[in-house]
């Protein structure tokens, strides 16, 4: 059944590209959506059915050389489950969303075929991720890893037609390599002090790591610190995380449905994905973690007010993809692995609507994509609407407070929120108040774009305006089925993600001991170092087992941690208490993001429905600021400045003077100006007399015979 | 005693009274008429011959007191010398026979000039290596002015006799050197002289004398100014010749002398071995980038390809033996395909060596092109073809021998060397429009220039196991 899930987006990638003209274009359109829907299917079968325990399903062998022994496997565990579902589950919609989406592109001349491209690439895709996610080996997931970026290359440069995508796709190439060399640093890393990149020996290694050292560019560095930084360049690359995050609005020049799949659901959640996965060495790696949480909350952050100002519909939405991804990186870096796949989960369902969503209302407009030209739009496609407002209400957070009850934003993010709380260092507060005053942004930005998109007066083209209409059922339906996951997702799985120890225990699969061996050890550490229990447990009726839950890892990790690799699909350090700390957080803390998504709510109230004209007097008066964040901080234009500007300075010189003076010029002047004149001595020296001749071997007997006298005879 | 001496030498005797037979035959017949009957029999007795040698085997022989030697050395490179010496002729009787110089002394003086081959090989003595040398040479230079009546192939002889001469005085002064300071013109002797003793500054002298007559023989740079004006002047075929047969048993000889008679004192000839290779190479690629005439150019690539039959030499090991042998094996197989293709090269009836006729080749003649092509690239040593198997060989010998210094050398020279043998593939197949040659009509030519491009092609798997029979001579010549 796994291998099925696999392989049919292969399938279906290999008979739509090459095999169209046999199939037909609608063939090939239908036979992969028909292929994603049964690996879907399959997915929720796995994921509902799911028992908890680790399986590596064996496939073929691969690499075998030296001490190296790989083989390609799907480690099927909790994380792969959940990720089995989103991938599959978005994928599939996405492919029935582009039968109405990519028809009649305007991109393409009449008659030109593009549809069996864009099914296939969304196939690679989907095969390459499912490649990435099911990996039981650092190789082979990097496998999938390169796989996605080419997928995403070949799908963000699709309209190959216009420059402006082009460059994006190169842009994300690029950038992307920048943290595949952290990345490939990291496996090489792993393997130098593991002599091993399967997984099962990586992780049973992680506490002889975090013990090591490891020497890297003239410096000593604790083996886990460094390789778990390394692992997570990879990850800041591939999730837009700050500093390599430039390639993901630009990425918005693909069309709308890569963008909800790659863009926003599943590829950029990959590094979020890694840093899970890699739980057992990230545990053991504090340096790194912490870093882990300085970026994220930062990316939030900075996301947040980038995409306060944004005009581009899809950039908006892309902001705060990256922006949201900064929430999950949070949450793993304090070592709520849970919460960080709780919150991907979630947004990969309302995420994938509001692009999706967008894709709708850009599709109704003719293919316009500035806010400023829309307006009004909310009774000339209603279901839309809708659907934007549910994905509004998951994303900024709409639930009661101190309930379980809301949309599924609002349960997954006050989960990272809490957890930030809970790790009690200053890096965790760091991120607590980043991530407060982000939910704050991300509410204003979320209600900015509904309140320009569908109230207000119709702005722009009149004639556009006038004939705007309702897309068609082909990409209403999968918006419909992903508004459920964004209303029901959250309260569905809280418990298995964000409940007590030992629910999260449960779910992931992680050993459930014998309460009672060491109970009063667990109710000791418990009580001890925590001085927010007694408090937190008055709060939280569900927190009674807590004691026991820490006793329960506590023992795990322990047992574990000297014997081979812990069981289960996470890994949390029986030190690590985050999880119960979030659960006892005060209730301001718990009320705090609930409290920043109403304020940003009716500042965009404010500002877009009773007095529009504000927002332009504001970014009048407050020029530089509205300046800085608009143009995005200046990033691009700082990496323009220093790195391609550099780079093209350095090989414009290797060029003109590296290769065209030095190279090209050295072998030229041999070749044309030294040979040629020997040569012609040669041909001089050839003069056809006799005595010329004759000379030449005397004199090369006397050479001959005073070489011998100085050398060989001297002795 | 002297029945087993006569029966070593069977072989050169068996050639002897075949030529001399055929000289008396054909005088006191039809003479000429009987030229194509004359060559075709020599050729036949060629073959015959190589295959009675080939399949001697054994050990070695020594006769007449040691200055005859028959071992697995002299066995290889005589087969070499007889095969390429009758394919040489069954490719001139076209030629010769469409410009008049079907003499039947040509069949004949070749044969003489293969018997003192064969004797150079199997020299064992200074006086035996003279007589060979010297038979050899005055029957070549007969033979490099057979075209009576052309200033051109008279001069060439001329040319050829005159400097033979002061080369042959050379290494006549290199001999009494070494015999007045060795007491003994036996190789053998010559060795366990040096070994006794230590290489005296006369011997040494003797040495470099008979090395330079040698380098002559083998048109090695600074000896060999006579080679291009030789090869041009004489006519195709002989020049097809000069660039074989004789150049094997020069090497042979080479290879016989410096390890049988100086073995002990490798030290002090590799230098000048390894100086004579690297001028040769450098001055045969270089100089050839301006020649216009094809026979003069490949006057040039045979001198820089000697260069690199030098390097193995140079190694002064078992193992630069045989890749020199290897070599030249390979070496002579590509140039009997070469000059099957120049020789096919005609306009008018005319035979033409400017290499401008070339100019779009390829339209007129594909196939011929496409095997001229083969050879080309096997000659300037581009994979997958034999050209380059052996030059790997000898820079191999060289590095083995701790000549890394020689082995790049010898890489850059090919490097500068591919450049004439690819402007003729330039030349064939993106030349300007020119008038077309004459259609080729000599069957042979076309077997011959086929035969070498298949074998210089399919070589590539296992060289024919010839590397097998080179082992075995090298292990009988260096002991």
């Amino acid at each position: 059944m796994e291998t099925t899930i696999l392989f049919a987006p292969l399938v279906g990638a290999l008979l739509a590209g090459f095999g169209w003209r046999v199939i037909g274009e609608t063939g090939a359109m239908v036979l992969t959506t028909a292929l994603l829907f049964l690996a879907a299917a399959l997915s929720w079968i796995v994921f509902l059915g799911f028992d908890g325990e680790t399986r590596i399903i064996e496939i073929a062998t691969w690499i075998q050389s030296g001490s190296l022994d790989t083989s390609w496997a799907i480690r099927l565990d909790r994380l792969t489950a959940t990720m089995l579902i989103v991938v599959t589950t978005v994928s599939s919609l996405v492919h029935l969303y582009s039968f109405g989406y990519m028809d009649k592109d305007p991109q393409w001349k009449e008659g030109e075929s593009y549809k069996p491209r864009f099914f296939a690439y969304l196939s690679f895709f989907t095969f390459t991720m499912l490649m990435l996610v099911t990996s039981d080996n650092l190789v082979q997931m990097f496998f999938g890893w390169e796989g996605v970026g080419i997928a995403s290359y070949l799908l963000i440069g699709f309209y190959y037609r216009k420059p402006t995508a082009n460059a994006a796709a190169m842009k994300a190439f690029v950038v992307n390599r920048v943290g595949d060399f952290g990345f490939a640093l990291g496996i090489f890393g792993l393997f130098y002090m593991t002599d091993s990149i399967n997984f099962e020996q990586v992780f049973a290694a992680a506490p002889h790591l975090a013990e090591s050292n490891i020497s890297f560019l003239w410096t000593e560095w604790n083996a886990a610190n460094l390789l778990a930084f390394l692992l997570f360049i990879g990850a800041m690359g591939k999730s837009a995380q700050l500093f390599l995050h430039t390639w993901l609005p630009d990425a918005m020049e693909g069309p709308t449905p890569v963008s909800a799949l790659i863009h926003a659901a599943t590829m950029v959640t990959a590094g979020v994905f890694l840093v899970c996965r890699m739980s057992p060495l990230m545990e053991y790696a504090p340096g790194a973690t912490a870093f882990i949480v300085v970026v994220g909350a930062t990316t939030a952050f900075f996301a947040a007010t980038v995409g306060l100002v944004q005009n581009d519909i899809k950039r908006v939405i892309a902001y705060s993809t990256c922006s949201q991804l900064g929430y999950m990186f949070v949450a793993a870096g304090v070592g709520v692995y849970s919460a960080a796949m709780f919150h991907l989960l979630t947004h990969a369902f309302f995420k994938a609507m509001l692009f999706l969503g967008a894709g709708s209302v850009i599709h109704a407009m003719h293919h316009e994509q500035d806010m400023r030209n829309y307006g009004g739009l909310r009774k000339k496609i209603p279901f839309t609407f809708a659907m934007m407002m549910i994905g509004t209400l998951a994303i900024t957070g709409v639930g009661i407070p101190l309930t379980t009850i809301g949309f599924a934003g609002f349960l997954s993010k006050d989960a990272i929120i809490e957890s930030a709380w809970g790790a009690h260092s200053a890096v965790g507060n760091y991120a607590f108040w980043m991530l407060v005053i982000a939910a704050l942004m991300t509410s204003f930005y979320s209600w900015r774009l509904m309140f320009m998109t569908f109230y207000g007066k119709a702005r722009g083209d009149a004639h556009t305006h006038d004939h705007a209409h309702e897309s068609p059922m082909v990409m209403l339906i999968p918006l419909g089925v992903l508004s459920l996951g964004a209303v029901f997702s959250g309260m569905l799985w809280f418990s298995s993600f964000f409940g007590t120890h030992e629910q999260v225990n449960d779910f992931f699969g992680i050993p459930q001991h014998e309460v009672a061996a060491d109970a009063g050890h667990g109710e000791d550490t418990g009580h001890g170092d925590d001085t927010g229990h007694g408090e937190a447990e008055t709060g939280h009726g569900d927190d009674a087992t807590d004691a026991h839950g820490e006793a329960v890892v506590a023992d795990a990790g322990h047992g574990d941690g000297h014997e081979g690799a812990p069981v289960g699909a996470i890994f949390m350090h029986p030190d690590n208490h985050t999880l119960d700390n979030a659960h006892h957080a005060p209730n301001w803390v718990k009320v705090s993001p609930f409290v920043a998504m109403l304020i940003g709510f009716i500042t965009a109230y404010w500002f877009y429905i009773v007095n529009p004209s504000l927002p332009g007097r504001l970014a009048k008066s407050q020029a530089p600021a509205y300046n800085f964040i608009y143009n995005k901080w200046y990033f691009d234009e700082l990496y323009d400045f220093v790195f391609v500007r550099g780079a093209k300075a350095l090989g414009r010189f290797l060029w003109k003077k590296g290769d065209t003076a030095i190279i090209d010029g050295s072998i030229n002047g041999v070749a044309m100006g030294i040979i040629p004149f020997f040569t012609r001595l040669a041909g001089r020296a050839q003069s056809g007399y006799l005595f010329h001749y004759a000379f030449a071997m005397v004199i090369g007997i006397v050479v001959l015979i005073t070489w011998m006298s100085l050398s060989g005879g001297a002795e | 005693m002297i029945s087993s001496d006569i029966s070593t030498v069977l072989p050169e005797i068996v050639l002897a009274v075949f030529a001399m037979g055929a000289l008396i035959f054909a005088v006191y017949t039809r003479k000429d008429a009987l030229a194509p009957t004359v060559l075709w029999a020599t050729a036949a007795a060629f073959v015959g011959v190589a295959v009675w040698i080939g399949a001697a085997g054994g050990d070695a022989n020594v006769a007449f007191g040691g200055a005859f030697i028959d071992d697995a050395f002299s066995r290889y490179a005589k087969v070499i010398i007889l095969l390429s010496a009758a394919a040489i002729l069954l490719m001139s009787q076209d030629y010769m026979t469409k410009r008049g110089l079907m003499h039947f002394e040509y069949p004949v003086l070749i044969t003489l000039a293969v018997i003192g081959m064969m004797m150079m090989v199997s020299a064992g003595d200074l006086m035996a290596l003279y007589v060979g040398l010297e038979l050899q040479s005055l029957s070549l230079y007969v033979v490099a002015s057979l075209r009576r009546d052309s200033v051109k192939s008279t001069e060439a002889g001329l040319k050829y006799f005159v400097l033979g001469a002061l080369s042959s005085g050379l290494l006549l002064y290199g001999a009494s050197l070494t015999y007045g300071f060795a007491g003994t013109t036996v190789f053998s002797g010559i060795i366990s002289t040096i070994e006794h003793g230590h290489m005296s500054i006369g011997l040494l002298f003797g040495l470099v004398f008979i090395v330079t007559g040698l380098a002559f023989k083998v048109s090695a740079v600074p000896f060999h100014m006579w080679t291009p004006d030789v090869y041009e002047g004489s006519p195709t075929p002989v020049t097809a010749f000069f660039a074989t047969a004789p150049k094997v048993a020069a090497m042979g000889l080479f290879a016989r002398v410096l390890h049988d008679a100086f073995g002990a004192g490798t030290a002090d000839w590799t230098q000048i071995i390894a100086l004579l290779s690297v001028a040769s190479m450098f001055w045969g690629a270089i100089a050839a980038i301006g020649q216009k005439d094809i026979k003069r150019l490949m006057a040039y690539s045979s001198i820089a390809h000697m260069g690199f039959a030098l390097m193995g030499l140079a190694a002064g090991t078992e193992y630069g033996v045989q890749a020199m042998l290897v070599y030249m094996a390979i070496y002579v197989t590509m140039n009997i395909g070469t000059f099957a293709f120049i020789l096919s090269l005609e306009k008018d009836g005319q035979p033409v060596s400017d290499i401008a006729a070339l100019h779009q080749y390829a339209k007129a003649e594909p196939k011929r092109a496409l095997a001229m092509l083969i050879l080309l690239f096997s000659l300037a040593g581009v994979p997958p073809f034999i050209g380059f198997f052996g030059k790997l060989y000898v820079l191999n010998a060289a590095v083995s021998a701790d000549m890394t210094w020689l082995a790049i050398a010898g890489v850059i020279a090919s490097v500068i060397g591919a450049f004439y043998y690819l402007r003729l593939v330039y030349f064939m197949y993106f030349g300007e429009e020119g008038d077309a040659l004459d259609k080729p009509s000599a069957p042979i030519l076309w077997v011959f220039l086929m035969g070498s491009a298949a074998v210089v092609v399919l070589g590539a798997f296992n060289l024919f196991g010839i590397e097998a029979l080179a082992v075995q001579a090298a292990e009988a010549l260096v002991r």
